[in-house]
């Protein structure tokens, strides 16, 4: 790959940017990272590409079909509920699993038959997989030593990585020996260790407290900038999928959902399942009346009429969805401007969650549906308390249309 | 009421071992020590004093005070018998050596078969228990001899032209040994290998490690609890063996657990054979402590890693 411009790290994050968006979003994505878009370029070849990857143990297909490409210098990162094959996909990617079906590419040269140990690939494992038999520096040094790295080199490059993942005073325990925190941390220390091309993390940092999770992703970001490391990473975290990830690829059942850049992720879900998976969605089932110029107006069966962006999408006059985020919702005693999709509806329920609070509001039409209001934004004499009437509302460009 | 007999019976289960120990381990060895400060006797049982119940404490008094330790100096002043100890430890050591040598690619191999294929694995490793011990050496003797299976075979195959001497030799008593304690060894090495988490091999590899090296970097020394295990297990009653150098081995073949069952049956010295038996548990007393040492430690570290 040419040389790309470095990016910025510790991009604000999908949702931040979500929430001040007032012109067209699709602007906002489009200006979003414009520095780091390989995906974009029709000429840059991918560092990883999965071609039509199968795996199947025994009657059970973990990965189906799946092609993928992945740029260097990127950070993706996977998400998918439990059991949706993301294990698997890194695995066979580090060569321990083979392939039904398909071929993996590194560098544009096809990985069959190209063992673990001749891959310019690291693993961090979901269980660890530390060496019990051997201390922490020694678990970090292991895969410099099978490199033939000089003993002084190895000494320095040990500890460097164990003040990156705060374990100084801990070089000369067993694995036994430490809280399963601490052993994520030796994990994540021993795969970075060799600095490979490709660093695969299966869920790096699940075992951390929030403080030390948000340094560690930190580093993982400043650690890529600075040794251009290309980046796999299986979260349950989407906050952490969308603070460190170029782009975040949704697994489910074997199959890629979609595969965006946060932002696009999330402001422009491409289908249900995407818009539920990542943050909190409302849904109101509708059936298109008209399209035009992006725009969609569609009909609820109570006979309201809403507007959505359709995002070039010809919807048919089928029935889709209306979707809306929590925060493009706002949520007043007095009814909205015309132009401004409505809603009447009860306080069901409120969350005070510190910076913001969450009224669960019930429609007249049965729904139930969440808004996210900022906690500044809230007039605190006299604040909208349950059992009130209120109107919900967002305008055409806070809400899109979800055919599947 | 019942709070008290929960307790006394959760007493009772704790002092159980105890008890067996003293009743199964303890009280024989009392009589054998006994024994061997006993003197010789032409008479039923063979020796003096015979202990009794009649005369009550003072008369078992009179008789502590006829105990002597003549028959350990006795045991010292003849090369016989410190030579059968010396060559018995080395003959159990080499077979122990042996048994490591073969019974590691085997459990080996039963770790790394198909899950399925396993059971039935185990099940031929533990099928010659299924046939008495002195069956299975008698039939050592059909094989090894001089018109055996062995040499027909390997005259068959001309690979000899003349038959070989084995039986009666210390290689018969080599092959016997190893035959016999092989499954001592692969067992506990089976049930270590078995157990390792294959994710370790898998990390190494990840980190540049070939299978040959990983095995020496991780297998291997991850596997020295079951190592140890199979030694001990295979070495302690090696050195006390008797039936497998009488039958297999030559009359050159020296080996204590002979000599003792030559004394109390052939020249009926109970107190000199019980002298040598208990000189023979000091012995072992060291290497089974040891044993008991790394099981102990085998344990702590069993107590597993993982997130
Ligand atoms: N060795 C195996 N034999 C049989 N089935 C397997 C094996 N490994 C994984 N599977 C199955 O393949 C599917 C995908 O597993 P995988 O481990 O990739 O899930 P995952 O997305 O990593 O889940 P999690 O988030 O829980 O880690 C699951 O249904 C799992 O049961
Ligand atoms: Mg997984």
């Amino acid at each position: 790959m040419p040389s790309s411009p470095p990016k910025q790290a510790g991009a604000p994050s999908g949702k931040a940017e979500a929430g001040g968006s007032k012109p067209s979003t699709a602007k906002a994505v489009a200006n979003f990272r414009k520095s780091f878009q390989p995906w974009l370029e029709p000429d840059t070849a991918p560092f990883i590409e999965f071609r039509n990857v199968t795996k199947r143990y025994g009657a059970v297909t973990a990965v189906d079909q799946l092609s993928l490409s992945i740029f260097e210098r990127e950070f993706f990162a996977l998400l998918g509920p439990s059991g949706c094959g993301k294990t698997t996909l890194m695995r066979m990617l580090a060569g321990f699993e083979e392939i039904s079906s398909g071929a993996i590419y590194l560098a544009g040269e096809d990985l069959s038959g190209v063992p673990p140990y001749r891959r310019p690939v690291n693993m961090m494992f979901q269980s660890y997989a530390l060496f019990p038999h051997m201390s922490v520096a020694n678990n970090i040094a292991f895969g410099l030593k099978q490199e033939g790295m000089a003993k002084g080199e190895i000494t320095d490059r040990v500890a460097a990585m164990l003040a990156l993942v705060k374990m100084q005073d801990f070089g000369s325990r067993k694995p036994d020996q430490l809280s399963g925190g601490q052993r994520q941390r030796v994990a994540l220390a021993r795969s970075l260790a060799k600095q490979p091309k490709l660093l695969l993390l299966d869920e790096p940092l699940g075992a951390l407290d929030r403080k030390l999770r948000e340094e560690t992703q930190f580093e993982l970001v400043d650690l890529q900038e600075k040794l251009g490391i290309t980046f796999m990473i299986v979260t349950h975290d989407q906050e952490e999928a969308m603070t460190v990830a170029d782009r975040i690829a949704v697994m489910n059942a074997g199959k890629l959902v979609q595969v965006a850049p946060p932002v696009e992720m999330y402001e422009r879900p491409t289908n249900r399942y995407v818009a539920d998976f990542l943050g909190d969605i409302n849904l109101i089932a509708g059936r298109v009346k008209s399209q035009s110029k992006g725009v969609v107006t569609l009909e609820t069966p109570a006979g309201q009429r809403l507007r959505a962006n359709d995002d070039g999408v010809d919807l048919g006059n089928g029935n889709v969805w209306f979707a809306t985020r929590p925060e493009k919702l706002a949520i007043s005693r007095a009814k909205p401007a015309a132009k401004l999709n409505a809603l009447e509806g009860e306080v069901w329920d409120i969350a005070y969650l510190g910076g913001q609070t969450t009224y669960k509001v019930r429609l007249d039409s049965g729904e139930m549906v969440k808004v996210a209001v900022l906690n500044a934004t809230i007039d605190a004499h006299d604040p909208i308390t349950w059992e009130e009437r209120v109107w919900l509302s967002c305008p055409t460009e806070g809400a899109f249309a979800l055919s599947a | 009421m019942s709070g008290v007999f929960k307790a006394v019976m959760g007493r009772a289960i704790i002092w159980l071992p105890y008890l067996w120990l003293l009743i199964f381990f303890l009280a024989p060895f009392f009589l054998v020590a006994k024994l061997s400060v006993s003197q010789t006797a032409i008479a039923q049982p063979p020796y003096l004093p015979v202990l009794t119940m009649g005369e009550g404490l003072s008369g078992w008094w009179a008789d502590f005070k006829t105990f002597a330790f003549d028959n350990y100096a006795f045991l010292a002043t003849d090369s016989l018998y410190w030579k059968g100890y010396l060559s018995s430890l080395q003959i159990a050591f080499i077979s122990t050596l042996l048994t490591l040598v073969i019974g590691y690619p085997l459990a080996y191999g039963m770790a790394r078969a198909p899950r399925t294929m396993r059971p039935l694995l185990l099940m031929l490793v533990i099928l010659p228990f299924w046939t008495s011990f002195l069956i299975r050496v008698y039939a050592w003797i059909g094989i090894l001899k001089k018109e055996g299976l062995l040499n027909q075979f390997l005259l068959w195959l001309g690979l000899i032209s003349e038959p070989l001497t084995v039986l009666n030799t210390d290689v018969a008593v080599y092959i016997g040994i190893v035959y016999s304690y092989l499954p001592f060894m692969v067992l506990p090495l089976y049930a270590n290998l078995e157990r390792q988490d294959g994710t370790l091999l898998e990390a190494a590899s990840d980190l540049g490690c070939n299978r040959f090296s990983a095995f020496w970097q991780i297998t291997w020394p991850l596997s020295r609890p079951g190592v140890i295990a199979g030694c001990f297990l295979v070495f302690i009653p090696a050195v006390g063996e008797f039936v497998i150098p009488s039958l297999l081995g030559g009359s050159s073949t020296l080996m204590i657990g002979r000599i003792l069952f030559d004394e109390f049956f052939l020249n009926r010295d109970w107190p000199i054979s019980s002298a040598v038996a208990v000189l023979l548990l000091l012995i072992l007393i060291v290497p089974i402590m040891l044993f008991q040492r790394s099981e102990a430690r085998a344990r702590e570290m069993a107590k597993g890693v993982g997130p």
